[in-house]
């Protein structure tokens, strides 16, 4: 850690600065308890983390790539590398979570796995490792996004798993957590809540963090053999919750020379009322058990967000990403549905990539921010677009 | 935690004074705004006049995690109905002049932590409201940062506990409450349930052994005389919720005397 710096990881009583903690109430206190008192312990063991690094690697097709995107960095003359997250089996970084998350509880004795989904995405991967490993799995899902993703619904039910759309408040990400949330209150001895973001109660922010982090792990020795050095001059990721973001930023959260850009979803637009970028329109507050930024009125009521993307659509954000907003570690920008839309049909033609909608959120900051020919930019490439086809069909009218 | 016990009668808070009666409490749940934003006073009013002892106001809140879908339901509509801190506090400014049971707000924290957590509860304090349970507020971080606060403008704290609860919780939870412990009867969220079984008694025994500092007033799944009358077997009192909010859902707020007779009788 270089001296005189911030700490950037959580605390030991669950902080990241003035944010995190666990907001929970009582009935879910021996649950959250019994993981905040295990999880460093049994993600330490090595027998966990051969488990873990070996699945990664034979099931999740890890390492995942980091591509030198050549035409893109012509067009913005500058140097882009894609950090390839939609190669991974499901084809997005959320099964990093979801095998870490799946080994975790077995080794608690848990025999039933509840998940909240926005995309899908984080769906499918839970769906996925519990198919893996046989355990019963459901996936709370709200309904808008049962709509707009429908593919990975499919995919959720192929693979074994119960999707009860959640019907309350906007129908999307949010209210499929608070669902969530309620089946472990209702559920409390045999089940295991595998988060999808670096968001709820302390330890979860951590733990999906430090399952994440693999994939700045890997940029840095991928970078050193493409460029020679490890550190990138910056490090860019969307932020639903953000978890490919902490993932994507972890290892150099504490090296002052790597700038670290987050991209929020601004929806219509961030004074449109018809957005989801939390750090413009957040205030401090408490979500899902987390003190962090949120959307929410006056009175402390929290605010149904919108975008275009499933992933992104979220009132918050995870509290690492509260403190580094808070303390300006991290640079923050909104990027509108149309701007990531753009983007991702110009990754389409410069690179033969059709990225997420999420992803493509964090490909747009080359429209609106101008970088030196010698930067290198490393871009998490959260997600593919397969899920996403109808969306852009639709948009571009193709 | 003595604090409040020693009080003379003059100040005691209404609830310790209320805990002290030889009997077994009924306290009721609603949620303020519902169902018309100005039915809150009346409701109250009509509570005591029936013979409740003690009377929860559910603040409503956007996300009631540990709410089921009769209280996130009329929680919404309160919303809807323009229902808010500022509001709840506007109409009862002068509850006190025609109510003088216990008065507790029910709320999840965030919209108090936007109030203004000692605003809040110097609002209370001058209302004439003698405790809060916010279900999200851990008992942690209440000792921590909040619990001064609390004493400053006399506000009695009520944690929960549950049938998951250890022995080693339980005693630190009591040692930091001054009024009763709400005794969660089954790991669940809010709704009634038909009937208690083998599993709870012998959760409410449990407890019951502890000799605890703070009397038990058991909640979530009491609807009725029998659920009434078996909890109070074992607890001080018992709450109900979602069975009253369901109640004015279907009858509407004219006929609470009928509901309040039907469990205590
Ligand atoms: C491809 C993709 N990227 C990003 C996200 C946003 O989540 P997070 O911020 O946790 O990475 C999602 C969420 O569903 C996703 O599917």
């Amino acid at each position: 850690m270089t001296k005189n710096m911030e700490n950037y990881n959580v605390n030991e009583k669950g902080y990241y600065g003035e944010f995190g903690g666990a907001y929970i109430p009582e009935m879910l206190y021996p649950n959250v308890e019994e993981l905040r008192q295990n999880y460093l312990k049994v993600m330490a063991e090595p027998e966990f983390q051969k488990e873990f690094n070996q699945l990664l690697k034979d099931y999740v097709g890890r390492p995942s790539p980091l591509y030198f995107a050549k035409r893109l960095s012509e067009k913005y003359n500058t140097k882009v590398y894609l950090k390839r997250e939609d190669l991974n089996h499901t084809g997005a970084h959320k099964i990093n979570n979801t095998i870490g998350q799946i080994l975790m509880a077995k080794r608690l004795g848990k025999r039933r796995i509840i998940a909240e989904t926005g995309a899908g995405q984080h769906g499918v991967a839970t769906a996925t490792v519990c198919a893996l490993m046989g355990l019963e799995c459901i996936v709370y899902m709200g309904e808008i996004d049962i709509a707009r993703q429908a593919p990975n619904v499919a995919r959720m039910k192929m693979l074994g798993a119960t999707v009860i759309p959640a019907l309350s408040g906007s129908r999307t990400l949010k209210d499929a957590t608070n669902e969530a949330i309620r089946d472990w209150i209702n559920n409390p001895v045999n089940t295991h809540y595998i988060i999808g973001s670096a968001i709820g109660p302390h330890p979860y922010p951590d733990m999906v963090t430090k399952f994440q982090s693999v994939i700045s792990e890997e940029i840095k020795w991928q970078l050193k053999e493409h460029e020679g050095r490890e550190n990138p001059d910056y490090v860019v990721a969307c932020i639903g919750g953000g978890s490919n973001a902490a993932g994507t930023y972890y290892h150099f959260l504490h090296e002052k020379d790597v700038n670290i850009i987050a991209v929020e979803a601004a929806g219509l637009g961030v004074d449109s009322g018809e957005s989801a970028a939390t750090s413009v329109l957040g205030k401090e507050g408490i979500i899902h058990g987390c003190k962090t930024l949120l959307m929410q009125t006056s009175d402390g009521q929290i605010t149904e967000p919108y975008s275009i993307s499933a992933g992104l659509d979220y009132p918050g954000v995870g509290p690492m990403h509260a403190h580094l907003c808070k303390t300006e570690r991290a640079e923050f920008m909104a990027i509108t549905d149309d701007d990531a839309m753009k983007a991702g049909l110009k990754l389409c033609e410069l690179e033969g990539i059709i990225p997420a909608i999420e992803s493509s959120h964090a490909l747009a900051i080359f429209e609106q921010k101008t970088f030196k020919p010698d930067d290198v930019v490393v871009v998490s490439l959260s997600g593919r677009g397969d899920k996403d086809l109808e969306n852009y069909i639709e948009y571009f009218k193709i | 935690m003595d604090s409040c016990l020693r009080r003379n009668d003059k100040t005691m808070n209404r609830i310790n004074k209320k805990l002290k009666e030889d009997k077994k409490l009924l306290s009721i749940y609603f949620t303020a705004g519902y169902p018309s934003i100005n039915d809150t006073v009346s409701i109250i009013q009509d509570l005591e006049k029936n013979g409740v002892d003690m009377i929860e106001i559910g603040l409503p809140f956007s996300d009631p995690l540990a709410d089921g879908s009769t209280i996130q339901a009329s929680s919404t509509q309160a919303l809807k109905n323009g229902m808010t801190s500022e509001v709840l506090f506007n109409q009862l400014k002068d509850i006190r002049q025609s109510v003088n049971i216990p008065l507790i707000i029910m709320g999840y924290f965030n919209p108090i932590y936007q109030y203004g957590v000692e605003a809040f509860c110097k609002k209370c304090q001058e209302i004439g409201i003698d405790g809060l349970i916010i279900p999200d507020l851990p008992v942690d971080v209440y000792h921590e940062k909040y619990q001064t606060i609390f004493e400053k403008y006399g506000l009695i704290n009520v944690f929960l506990i549950t049938p998951q609860t250890s022995d080693e919780r339980i005693r630190y939870i009591d040692s930091i409450s001054n009024g009763f412990i709400y005794m969660v009867s089954s790991a669940s969220t809010t709704g009634a349930q038909s009937g208690f079984g083998e599993e709870q008694t012998q959760y409410f025994e449990r407890i019951g052994n502890m000799n605890l500092n703070n009397p038990q007033i058991v909640g979530f799944g009491i609807s009725n005389n029998q659920t009434f009358t078996q909890a109070t077997q074992y607890a001080k009192g018992a709450i109900i919720g979602s069975a009253f909010v369901k109640h004015v859902t279907n009858e509407g707020v004219n006929s609470i005397d009928k509901f309040v007779k039907s469990v205590l009788n």
